[in-house]
C-alpha cells in the first residue's frame, strides 16, 4: 500500500477528532472569554469566586476525592484476591463486578435512587425488621455511594492489570529474602502496581469531579455540584458563555491532576486518556 | 556418618493427579554442589521448590539441619533462591536490590553497606550500586539476583536454571563464576539444569532424574563412565547403547562377536544393555576389528571427526575419533575392555523410570 492511500485512510478520523474534539473545544474556550454580544471578557471565568460557584467546585473536589480514596480502599484488597486467585479462578468474580457496566449507567443510578428514598426498598425492609431508617437520600452519603458504586470497577481494572504484570518469582524471591505477606505487599506489589493505582485514580476522579448525574439522581436538588450548575447554565439558564467559563476551570483541575500523575505512568498502564 | 544439610524423606507431589515426584528420597551434605539434572518434566525444579518452601510436598518432610522445616515458609527458612528470570526488583535500584533481605532483617546501615559493596566486588560488578535494574545486560542481571541471595549469608542456595536465558559464551564464563563462588564462600549449592555439560562442569554431585524419580547420583566421573541405565546413558553425553548377552563374568557378545569387559555378576547368557561411548569406539583395519562395518556417514566437527559405521546386522555405531574413514570404506571395530559399560535390561518401561530407586 503505498503512502498517499495511507493518508486518506487516515482521513475519517482526523474528520472526526476535528468535528467532534477540536471545534467544540475551541467554541468552549470562544464562549468562556466571551459575553453575549460576543465581546471578550474574564467575568465567566472568575465567575468561579462567587460564593455559590466555589461552594459548589470545593464541594465536588470533596465529594470526588472521597470516593476516589474509597474506591482504591475497595479496589486495591479486590485485585490483590484476583491476582492470588488467576483469571482463570478468579473470572467469575471480575465476571461479578464488570456485570453492572453493562447496565445502562443512568439506570443503576435511579436504581439506588429507588432503594435509597425515604420509602424507597431499604427503608421498607427495615421498617419491615423494625430497625431506625436510613435517611441517606439527598445527602453528599448518597453521591459518594453512587459514585463509587458507578466507578469502582475502573479503579479495579488498571490496578488488577498492574499487578497480573508482576512475575510471580519476583514475589517468591521477596519471601525468599525474608519477607512476611504484609512486606510482600507494601515493599514489591505496591510499588510495583503504581501505574494501575495512578490510572485507576485518573478513571474514577475525572468522572466524579464532573458529574451532574449521580448528584440530580441521588443529591436531590439542594445538593449542587460544578457539573449540575454548568448543566443548568446551558440548559435552564441559557448562559452558554458562563457555563463555558465554568467548564475551562473545570477543565483546568483535570489538566492539574493529570500532569501531577502523569509522571507516575510511565507505561501508560490502561490510561483511557 | 555427617550429618547432611538437607535431608527430602520420602517426598511425594502430584499436580491435578499427575504425579511430579514419587517418594523421593535425597540427601545433600554441607558445603557441595549438588546438581540437579534432567529433562523438563522430571520433576528436578519441583524438588527444588520444595526446598525453597515455594511448595508443599503432598508426603514426605524436608529436614534442614536436624531440623523439619516442611511447613515452614519461605522466608523463615535459613536459605535464598535464584531464580531462573533474575526476579529482580525492578523499582529499586542495584543496591535497594542487594540489601533488601537485610533491611528485613534490620542489619545497621554500615553493615548493608558493607556487604553491598562486598557482594558486588564479589560478581565483578563494582561501582553499580546506583544503576537500575533495566539498564543491566541478562548476565549482569544474574550476577546481581545471586549478589541478592549471597548477603544473606545462606547455608545452602539454591539455582533453577540461572543461566538458561544467556547465551553460550556468557553461559559458559558464568560455571567458572559460580565454582569460583562456591568455593570462596563456602556454601552448598543445589543447582537445577537440563543442561548435561553444564552439570557435568560444575558439580560435585549429579542427581540425574526422570518422570519423578532419581535414576543415578554420582560424582560427574561416575554419571558419565558408568551409567547405571540406559536413561542415564543417554541423557549425559551421546551413547551408542546396544543390546548385548553377557557370556560370562569379563565377556559379552554383541552381535555375534565377543568383547573383552570388566563387568561382573550378571550371571551367564543374560541379556544385558551395553554402553559404549563414541569417543571409546576405535576404527581398526577390517581384519584387526572384533566387529567389522562399512563408514555411512563422515562429518567434521572441528576437534574430531563424527562418524557413523553401520555393522551387518544394520546398527550404526557413532564414532568420534581424531583419524577420519572415508565413506563407504570397510573398517574394523575394536573397544577397550574398560570403556565397555553393562547394564540390566529393563523389563519394562515402568521399571525403566523406576530402576535405581529402589
Amino acid at each position: 500500500m503505498n503512502r498517499s492511500l495511507n493518508k486518506y485512510l487516515a482521513a475519517p478520523y482526523i474528520v472526526w477528532m476535528i468535528g467532534f474534539t477540536v471545534i467544540p473545544l475551541a467554541m468552549i474556550a470562544f464562549y468562556g472569554f466571551t459575553d453575549r454580544e460576543g465581546h471578550f471578557t474574564l467575568a465567566n471565568v472568575t465567575a468561579i469566586a462567587t460564593p455559590e460557584h466555589a461552594k459548589a467546585l470545593f464541594l465536588s473536589l470533596v465529594l470526588s476525592l472521597a470516593s476516589t480514596v474509597i474506591c482504591l480502599l475497595l479496589a486495591y484488597p479486590l485485585a490483590l484476591i484476583l491476582r492470588e486467585r488467576g483469571m482463570g479462578k478468579g473470572s467469575f468474580i471480575v465476571f461479578i463486578f464488570i456485570l453492572p457496566m453493562w447496565m445502562n449507567f443512568l439506570l443503576r443510578t435511579m436504581a439506588w435512587q429507588t432503594l435509597l428514598e425515604k420509602n424507597g426498598v431499604i427503608n421498607g425492609f427495615l421498617t419491615f425488621l423494625h430497625l431506625p431508617n436510613l435517611a441517606i437520600i439527598n445527602t453528599p452519603a448518597a453521591i459518594i455511594l453512587g459514585m463509587v458504586y458507578n466507578f469502582l470497577p475502573f479503579m479495579v481494572l488498571p490496578i488488577y492489570n498492574a499487578l497480573a504484570k508482576i512475575d510471580d518469582n519476583v514475589i517468591n524471591a521477596a519471601r525468599d529474602l525474608g519477607a512476611n505477606n504484609l512486606q510482600v505487599i507494601t515493599k514489591i506489589l505496591i510499588p510495583l502496581s503504581v501505574p494501575g493505582i495512578i490510572s485507576g485514580i485518573n478513571m474514577v476522579f475525572v468522572p466524579a469531579l464532573t458529574t451532574f448525574v449521580i448528584s440530580t439522581l441521588l443529591g436531590g436538588s439542594k445538593i449542587l455540584l460544578i457539573g449540575n450548575i454548568i448543566e443548568q447554565e446551558f440548559t435552564k439558564g441559557s448562559n452558554w458563555n458562563l457555563g463555558s467559563g465554568l467548564s475551562l476551570i473545570l477543565m483546568a483541575f483535570i489538566l492539574v491532576n493529570m500532569a501531577l500523575t502523569a509522571k507516575y505512568d510511565k507505561d501508560g498502564e490502561g490510561n483511557a486518556f | 556418618m555427617e550429618q547432611p544439610l538437607i535431608d527430602l524423606v520420602d517426598i511425594s507431589k502430584s499436580y491435578d493427579g499427575t504425579a511430579v515426584l514419587d517418594e523421593l528420597n535425597l540427601s545433600v551434605k554441607e558445603n557441595t554442589f549438588v546438581t540437579l539434572l534432567g529433562p523438563s518434566g522430571c520433576g528436578k525444579t519441583t524438588t527444588l521448590r520444595i526446598i525453597g518452601g515455594f511448595e508443599k510436598p503432598d508426603k514426605g518432610r524436608v529436614v534442614f539441619d536436624g531440623q523439619d522445616i516442611t511447613s515452614l515458609p519461605p522466608n523463615k527458612r535459613q536459605l535464598n533462591t535464584v531464580f531462573q528470570k533474575y526476579a529482580l526488583f525492578t523499582h529499586m535500584t542495584i543496591a535497594e536490590n542487594i540489601a533488601f533481605g537485610l533491611k528485613i532483617k534490620n542489619k545497621p546501615k554500615t553493615y548493608i553497606d558493607d556487604k553491598i559493596r562486598y557482594a558486588l566486588k564479589l560478581v565483578n560488578l563494582d561501582g553499580y550500586e546506583n544503576r537500575s535494574v533495566t539498564s543491566l545486560s541478562g548476565g549482569q542481571q544474574q550476577r546481581i539476583a545471586i549478589a541478592r541471595a549471597i548477603v544473606n549469608e545462606p547455608r545452602l542456595l539454591l539455582l533453577d536454571e540461572p543461566l538458561g536465558a544467556l547465551d553460550l559464551k556468557l553461559r559458559q564464563d558464568m560455571q567458572y563464576e559460580l565454582i569460583r563462588l562456591k568455593n570462596e564462600l563456602g556454601i552448598t549449592f543445589i543447582y537445577v539444569t537440563h543442561d548435561q555439560e553444564e552439570a557435568l562442569t560444575m558439580s560435585d554431585t549429579i542427581v540425574v532424574m526422570n518422570q519423578g524419580y532419581i535414576q543415578q547420583m554420582g560424582t560427574p566421573e561416575q554419571i558419565y563412565n558408568e551409567p547405571e541405565n540406559a536413561f542415564v546413558a543417554d541423557f549425559i553425553g551421546e551413547s551408542n547403547i546396544v543390546p548385548g548377552i553377557m557370556i560370562q563374568d569379563e565377556l559379552v557378545e554383541i552381535f555375534g562377536a565377543r568383547f573383552a569387559c570388566v563387568d561382573k555378576g550378571f550371571g551367564n547368557n543374560t541379556p544385558v544393555d551395553v554402553v559404549i561411548r563414541p569417543e571409546d569406539v576405535e576404527l581398526v583395519r577390517p581384519e584387526e576389528g572384533t566387529l567389522t562395518g562399512v563408514c555411512t556417514h563422515l562429518i567434521f566437527k572441528g576437534v574430531h571427526y563424527e562418524m557413523e559405521v553401520t555393522t551387518p546386522d544394520g546398527f550404526e555405531w557413532l564414532v568420534h575419533s581424531t583419524g577420519m574413514c572415508p565413506v563407504g570404506q570397510q573398517v574394523g571395530i575394536r573397544v577397550d575392555p574398560f570403556n565397555i559399560q553393562i547394564m540390566n535390561k529393563p523389563a519394562s518401561e515402568d521399571e525403566e523410570a523406576v530402576g535405581v530407586n529402589e
